[in-house]
């Protein structure tokens, strides 16, 4: 048994209007040091215990400002600087887009910052050595009583004085409390292995439910329902079809709107001799032309059309586009291979609508031109 | 239930000088209405719109905190619940102040010619709602509902001063809650008649929330001045503490960012959208000089007022209280000014005494009205059964 040091006197108080009383006499007796504990907060405590205004509101200000300035750069950075989007046709860095953004973080960053600021840096948490952890006084004040503790710390403090100021003040059930330095010196060990058990039990206890929770509770009745749906997924078999298929071909004689079927599959001759290129050489077509065989013909084919693949080899190199041979094929042949394949190449004619493959023809011939370009061009 | 009557409070006429002021600045007002109207008719009729719009804010705001006090059973407002209720007497003079517009509306409305109407697709599918019968029949079965419903309440208010008898705050409670509803309809109509309607291809559903949430800013403004004022000179009920400034205070504060929430809202999803059909109207506001006070409008009336009263202490501290209260009033008037004007002057901000001459106007009505009534009435609502509670309230 270490000798005991004593901390405080404290006085409890039955109702809120006699500890507001109390810690007005108190403050103008001319202690500094004392605390008053209730189970709720009480307006007017702040006037009467003649507290300064809290700081925490700057706390509030100062994180929610750099909050709302953190998001504002974050979606500067994102969408004008490092992966510039156009999104809805408007300019890369579109404030009023950034504006709820900037808000929601705001109150977050605001909410977090306070709350978190409230607990460990103004009420000193976790504080597990608190001369007033465990004491009669304690149970009381956090359940219905109000209670006032002058320290003996206070410059003014004095014991039988204390004890006739408290008992002046009207407290019932006037104590004092002690501490030993064995308790206040005790420091808790991040180690301990209670404390290493208490983490190991979070972990197991968090992991395990999740775990559960993902990937049994949400396969058993009744909360699997989201799986049960009188619907047929693609690819999946129908029992309502006589031919079992889920998924069923047009009706017989009938095509999908929009779509003309391709008359010359596996007839390159006769698509060269009867198919004629709808589309005129304007500009407009031939930027789609080209933003077409940039994005599906260049892998392969290469910008200008001259073979040199950018696949280094994944894929066999084609032929160049500047043959004598292409040259002189017509705009129905190319638009043929494109849509039907040839050889290596599949066809395109899921990736491309009609309009785009006829464009992307004029657009090889614009590539083809300026390699062999006539003596004419150059007037 | 009569505990009201240990309340200490003593009726004092309100000094001469306030009077004076009053009638010297209805007197101006209404010298320089009556002389804009022979200058620049047109002008002073949209002059005369955002007059109206400002007056039936102040006046209808005033009576729907008089209501939501009844409903909510609210006890902190109690013991000033007079100053809401005395200001709502505006809703009087409505009639008078649309009269003028009456004789304009051809050159306000450009919906009203048949012949626009018939050449324009749009406002030929608008014609069902915007047509001269109808608007008629609303503009006066507004202002008639207003005014029955003023009269009603605070009459029941009025007589509980003499009877003291607490089922008459069961009444008023009724005929608020009848009222609510009213108000909300009816606030989105006159918004939409009187200051959309002004640019008839255009529309937006959020409107009326937006006139809403600046006419209950605009009221709390109004009545903290009024409050704050006559506490100061100690005309009021005696105990009126920092948590009655407080709840004021935070009211202007949070109808402040409301107004800025709703504005955005509305701004935001235009933007976003893009469609010819709506972005005109804010284009329109982006042109000239109009872009200056566009840009202005969000410093007046959400960031000034935003810092102005952020702090605790500001919102509890009387002279912070009576300069944000005038400047919400002011930005009242700016934000009206910016829904109508453009309207008429496409080219650029006008401003000239004949924009004065409409808000002195107003102000000198509102301060007549005001000292008329406290001759006659208590300041304070001495039979309320609440007002005790009220006086006690603390935050």
């Amino acid at each position: 048994m270490s000798d005991k040091i004593l901390y405080s006197y404290t006085g409890i108080f039955d109702t809120p209007d006699e500890i507001i009383h109390a810690a007005e006499k108190t403050s103008e007796y001319g202690f500094k040091k004392y605390d008053v504990h209730t189970p709720y907060p009480l307006h007017g405590m702040n006037k009467a215990m003649k507290l300064p205004p809290s700081k925490l509101g700057y706390v509030a200000l100062v994180v929610g400002l750099s909050g709302a300035l953190a998001a504002l750069l974050l979606m500067f950075w994102m969408s004008a600087v490092d992966y510039p989007i156009i999104i809805g046709g408007k300019p890369f860095f579109s404030f009023p887009a950034y504006v709820p953004v900037m808000f929601e973080v705001t109150v977050l960053s605001a909410s977090i910052a306070t709350v978190l600021t409230m607990l460990f840096i103004f009420f000193k948490l976790p504080n597990n050595a608190h001369p007033l952890h465990d004491t009669d006084y304690m149970k009381k004040v956090s359940s219905n009583k109000y209670g006032i503790s002058i320290q003996a710390e206070d410059e003014k403090f004095n014991e039988e004085q204390v004890k006739i100021f408290l008992t002046g003040l009207g407290a019932k059930e006037i104590t004092a409390v002690y501490y030993d330095n064995d308790e206040i010196n005790h420091k808790h060990k991040i180690l301990e292995p209670k404390f290493i058990g208490f983490l190991l039990f979070t972990a197991l206890l968090t992991s395990g439910v999740s775990y559960f929770v993902l990937n049994k509770l949400l396969y058993m009745p009744p909360f699997d329902w989201m799986m049960e749906q009188d619907k047929l997924n693609p690819q999946a078999t129908s029992t309502v079809f006589a031919d079992g298929f889920g998924m069923r071909e047009p009706v017989e004689g009938t095509i999908s709107r929009g779509h003309l079927p391709y008359l010359f599959k596996g007839q390159p001759e006769a698509a060269e001799i009867n198919l004629a290129n709808p589309l005129p050489f304007t500009k407009p077509v031939l930027e789609m032309g080209q933003k077409k065989f940039d994005t599906f013909c260049s892998p392969c084919h290469g910008y200008h059309g001259e073979g040199d693949s950018r696949l280094r080899g994944q894929f066999p190199n084609p032929p160049s586009l500047h043959s004598e041979k292409i040259r002189n094929w017509k705009d129905g042949r190319i638009f043929h291979v494109i849509t039907d394949g040839q050889n290596v190449i599949p066809s395109y004619s899921s990736q491309m609508t009609t309009e785009e493959r006829w464009a992307v023809v004029n657009y090889i011939r614009v590539l083809q031109r300026a390699l062999n370009a006539k003596e004419s061009d150059l007037k | 239930m009569s505990s009201s009557h240990n309340v200490e409070y003593q009726k004092k006429e309100l000094p001469a000088k306030i009077r004076t002021i009053g009638l010297v600045l209805f007197i101006i007002g209404l010298i320089g209405v009556t002389a804009s109207y022979f200058t620049d008719s047109s002008r002073s009729a949209f002059n005369n719109i955002i007059m109206l719009s400002f007056l039936t804010s102040v006046g209808l705001g005033s009576l729907f905190l008089v209501a939501v006090e009844y409903v909510a059973g609210a006890v902190w407002s109690t013991p000033f619940r007079r100053i809401p209720e005395f200001l709502s007497t505006i809703l009087l003079v409505l009639p008078v102040v649309v009269i003028p517009l009456l004789f304009k509306l051809g050159d306000i409305f450009h919906w009203m010619h048949p012949e626009v109407v018939e050449a324009d697709k749009v406002l030929k599918g608008k014609a069902p709602y915007l047509n001269v019968e109808f608007f008629m029949v609303r503009v006066v079965l507004f202002i008639l509902l207003w005014i029955l419903f003023y009269y009603f309440i605070t009459r029941t208010s009025k007589k509980q001063d003499s009877t003291f008898d607490p089922s008459l705050t069961k009444k008023n409670i009724k005929l608020s809650a009848a009222f609510i509803p009213v108000f909300g309809i009816t606030i989105s109509f006159f918004a939409f008649d009187w200051l959309m309607s002004l640019e008839p291809h255009w529309f937006s559903t959020i409107f009326g929330v937006y006139y809403f949430s600046g006419s209950i800013l605009a009221a709390f403004a109004a009545v903290t001045f009024v409050v704050v004022m006559l506490n100061e000179n100690g005309y009021l009920v005696k105990g009126l503490t920092n948590d009655h400034y407080y709840s004021l205070g935070a009211f202007m504060f949070a109808f402040t960012n409301f107004w800025a929430y709703i504005a955005f809202s509305q701004f935001l999803l235009i933007w976003y959208a893009n469609l010819p059909e709506e972005t005109f109207w804010f284009l329109q506001r982006w042109e000239g000089n109009w872009i200056y006070y566009t840009i202005g409008l969000i410093f007046v009336r959400f960031a000034i007022p935003y810092f102005g009263l952020l702090s605790q202490p500001s919102k509890m501290e009387p002279k912070r209280l009576k300069i944000m209260s005038v400047w919400l009033l002011f930005a009242h008037w700016y934000d009206l000014y910016w829904l109508a004007m453009p309207n008429y002057s496409k080219d650029g901000i006008l401003f000239s005494w004949i924009e004065i001459a409409f808000p002195v106007l107003s102000v000198g009505i509102v301060i007549l009205l005001f000292v008329q009534l406290s001759k006659k009435n208590n300041l304070v609502a001495i039979g309320d059964p609440k007002l005790k509670r009220g006086i006690d309230f603390r935050l």
